[in-house]
């Protein structure tokens, strides 16, 4: 096999080249900061660099921690003839997703609560919705998808690969280093930093920060899928990859800035007007596409075979969901921005683009669901498999009502309304936190080896209560954006404008609260889902008088399941 | 290997066997969208218009727009009027690009929780935006909007002239005594009686010189806030607007 460094003499203890590197990066990193951080011009800076410098220094503490306690020889690549999967990153950033999931949701439902009664913004800066509102979409996005993503994918990629994660220290960099990004993020936001690109807030110096992240995160995975022992990439394999190296080149052109200082948290962004808004747009749209569905199908076309034990329906459907899928959603940017100053040829290419892209969303719906063929009875007793079907139903719906929306005529009316809200959470609760959930509650019991979940009745209540918020939330989002659309263009028999723009935002008080409720339903689910999972992780099985399956073994959950 | 039964379908084992080929691959399929949308943004004449008017923001206005950034406005209040009927009737002309051209970034914005402001300015008096400010529903009762009465702070605006020089990099038509002076300048807007009003109007054309906070002995947040929006849509004027002369 691979060259297997043994230890079988022990040899005398030297650090390794990574731990002498990033120790002294780190210690140079902490200098500097700390010394930026006294010399800040403002407040916000001068907090962060101070997160930075100690985050530097818990670094260093914890290499040279790590140092004293590790035997001498480095971990093996492989025990008995397998992989030593290196699975501490993943069981971090696992813990990590459902943490930040229950406070993004909670931020979510503050906010929502705030717009039907705005007493509840409480006068405080630190409390007004347009400082809480970005915390809620950095946390649901980044913070609980993020590390949902690159959980999965650190546990995907070896698994399907057959080989020990790349290096040693960088996947525990990339995890703990993203987290830090989101720290630095949020509490800017609280802080009023910003630099009002939507789904890219964060200023300049968190934006390098994550830079660093990112390349490090792409270079791991690169490094694994380079030490596979399987011939082939495994196509889930090819959306990580992907989506990581989208997310690079997004992250990077959107966000060209130039400090007013370099001790301050002030930018300005290097584009403006028409073309600022077309780069922010290409970012945000594929933020949706790679970010939140390239990542997420990966998750899909993994977990969804493993869990349901049938092979994927079609590779050459998923060669050409694969390709078709990221050429298109680049172009379709546009679509956010229909009748604006932006050039009608972008417009009309935008649009062209986002219904043609309805094809390749489907057939990787198609090529999810149709897995499941000879194994539909499995939705009855196992609400793992439903959470991750549904989601693909809710995957299909989304990707439908999307290229409806980027027609333009259609766009008018739903354009700046709260249609677009719903639309978004029909994709962002029903297909990505779904699939996250089904995701988690299959990789939970694998990471802490433990024969199946706490409970899988606890799963069927946090299975129908959330979907109980979804309905909630999107229908009323339907009616409310439809209804304010309407209101706005509509005209009185004498040729006037029929209601104030006022009468538009009373008309949505009722709706308002039937979201705000179904979110806390969503959030309700959620934690009933952290309590499964730490009970699992405890070890704990709940005494359930009616066990779901009646063998006792749930597929996919046994302790060391073979490689693939 | 590539015989000729081997069809498309193995060809596509190159991808599937080279992880760096995979890489290359996707990164080209997905670098092609971007390239063909944007890059003509940059180059083609027609994307902004030629207009009258668009000057670069005063420094108040600049500090204000900082303010409106900070704290959000952006997410409920688009500045982009689409050029229908009733949006034209209920906002004012269509927005152009070129209103937005020194806008780094644009606040075309995505969501009207509340109205549109790309032609706030003007419409509504200084002491209604201070009023509606401090506490919304005192002046609209149904208002679902934030109160912001913790804006009568004094503004953190002395390196502001960093601030010019940034946009000036960016490409923002600052002069070198537009930065210079900007200090003072944002004081100047406030003073309409001060010795620097003449030139405050000659360096930004069209500028209001005005108390907009309403309270002479201090240079709050609010006067900044109230000085942009009250500029905001008004650089142009649509009376001598020729729009024959932008048709795309």
């Amino acid at each position: 096999m691979a060259a297997t460094p043994t230890s079988a003499t022990p040899t005398s203890k030297y650090m390794t080249e990574g731990e002498v590197g990033l120790g002294v990066a780190l210690m140079v990193g902490a200098l500097l900061c700390a010394l930026a951080s006294a010399r800040a011009v403002d407040a916000p800076f001068s907090i962060h660099m101070a997160v930075f410098a100690l985050a530097a220094l818990a670094g260093l503490v914890t290499i040279l921690r790590r140092y004293g306690a590790r035997p001498a020889a480095p971990p093996r690549q492989e025990i008995d003839g397998k992989p030593n999967y290196n699975l501490g990153p993943i069981k971090f950033a696992t813990v990590a997703a459902m943490a930040w999931g229950i406070a993004g949701f909670s931020v979510g439902c503050i906010i929502a609560f705030q717009l039907w009664a705005p007493s509840l913004n409480l006068g405080l800066e630190y409390t007004s919705f347009g400082r809480l509102r970005p915390l809620h979409t950095s946390a649901v996005i980044f913070a609980f998808g993020g590390n949902v993503l690159i959980g999965t994918s650190f546990y995907v990629v070896q698994r399907t690969c057959r080989a020990r994660l790349a290096g040693e220290l960088a996947p525990w960099f990339v995890v703990l280093g993203y987290n830090l990004f989101i720290v630095v993020a949020g509490t800017g936001y609280l802080m009023g930093v910003t630099q009002s690109k939507e789904y890219a807030e964060p200023e300049w110096y968190a934006d390098l920060w994550l830079t660093v992240v990112w390349v490090t995160y792409l270079l791991v995975f690169l490094a694994t899928l380079r030490k596979r022992t399987e011939p082939h990439i495994f196509v889930a394999n090819w959306f990580y990859l992907a989506f990581i190296v989208t997310i690079a080149m997004l992250h990077i052109v959107n966000n060209l800035a130039m400090p007013v200082s370099f001790l301050g948290s002030k930018s300005y962004p290097m584009f403006a007007g028409v073309q600022d808004a077309l780069i922010q747009w290409w970012y945000g749209h594929n933020a949706v596409g790679f970010f939140l569905t390239a990542g997420f199908l990966a998750i899909m076309y993994y977990f969804v075979p493993k869990r349901a034990e049938r092979p994927i329906y079609s590779y050459r459907l998923s060669i050409i969901h694969f390709w078709a899928l990221i050429f298109m959603y680049i172009w379709a940017g546009p679509h956010h921005l229909h009748y604006t100053a932006l050039p009608d040829w972008a417009q009309t290419l935008g649009m062209t683009f986002s219904i043609m892209l309805w094809m390749p969303s489907w057939g990787g719906m198609i090529n999810g669901l149709m897995t499941l063929s000879g194994a539909w009875d499995k939705l009855r007793t196992d609400p793992v498999l439903r959470f991750m079907v549904v989601s693909l139903a809710f995957y299909g719906m989304a990707t439908f009502e999307g290229p409806m929306m980027a027609i333009k005529a259609v766009n008018s009316l739903s354009h700046y309304t709260d249609w677009t809200i719903g639309h978004v959470h029909s994709g962002a609760l029903g297909w990505v936190a779904y699939i996250s959930f089904g995701a988690l509650y299959c990789l939970v019991p694998w990471l802490w080896n433990r024969r199946e979940l706490y409970s899988l009745k606890l799963v069927e209540w946090h299975f129908w209560i959330s979907t109980l918020g979804i309905v909630l939330y999107i229908t009323s989002m339907w009616v409310a954006g439809i209804m304010q659309g309407l209101m706005w263009r509509a005209y009185n028999a004498l040729g006037f404008l029929e209601y104030s723009f006022v009468e538009t935002v009373e008309a949505m008080q009722p709706y308002y609260l039937v979201r705000a409720l179904g979110g806390v339903l969503f959030l309700t689910g959620a934690l009933i889902m952290a309590y499964n999972l730490a009970m699992t992780i405890a070890g704990k099985t709940a005494a359930e008088s009616d066990p779901l399956p009646a063998d006792g073994a749930l597929p996919g959950t046994a302790g060391l399941a073979p490689a693939e | 290997m590539a015989t000729a039964q081997a069809g498309l379908w193995k060809r596509h084992e190159v991808f599937e066997k080279n992880s760096i080929i995979l890489l290359l691959g996707a990164l080209l399929v997905v670098a092609i969208g971007g390239l063909v949308e944007i890059t003509p943004l940059f180059y083609l004449k027609s994307t902004v218009e030629t207009v009258e008017g668009v000057r670069p923001y005063t420094p108040l206005e600049l500090a204000g727009r900082n303010i409106y950034i900070r704290e959000g406005c952006y997410l409920c209040h688009s500045q982009m009027i689409r050029p229908m009927r009733d949006e034209v009737e209920r906002y004012g002309h269509f927005s152009l690009a070129a209103e937005s051209m020194y806008d780094h970034p644009f606040q075309w914005g995505s969501k009207r929780t509340g109205p549109d402001l790309a032609r706030v300015g003007g419409k509504y008096s200084d002491q209604w935006h201070r009023e509606h400010l401090k506490d919304p529903r005192a002046v609209v009762p149904a208002s679902i909007m934030p109160a912001y009465a913790f804006l009568d702070r004094p503004i953190d605006a002395d390196a502001i002239a960093d601030d010019l020089k940034a946009n000036r990099a960016l490409g923002v038509p600052y002069t070198d005594e537009m930065v210079a002076l900007a200090r003072s300048d944002l004081k100047a807007q406030l003073d309409p009686d001060g010795p620097a009003t003449a030139d405050l109007q000659r360096r930004y054309p069209g500028v209001s010189v005005r108390d907009f906070g309403g309270d002479k002995a201090r240079i709050a947040e609010i006067d900044a806030l109230v000085a942009y929006l009250q500029v905001l849509g008004t650089m142009v004027d649509f009376k001598i607007y020729e729009d024959k002369k932008n048709l795309r």
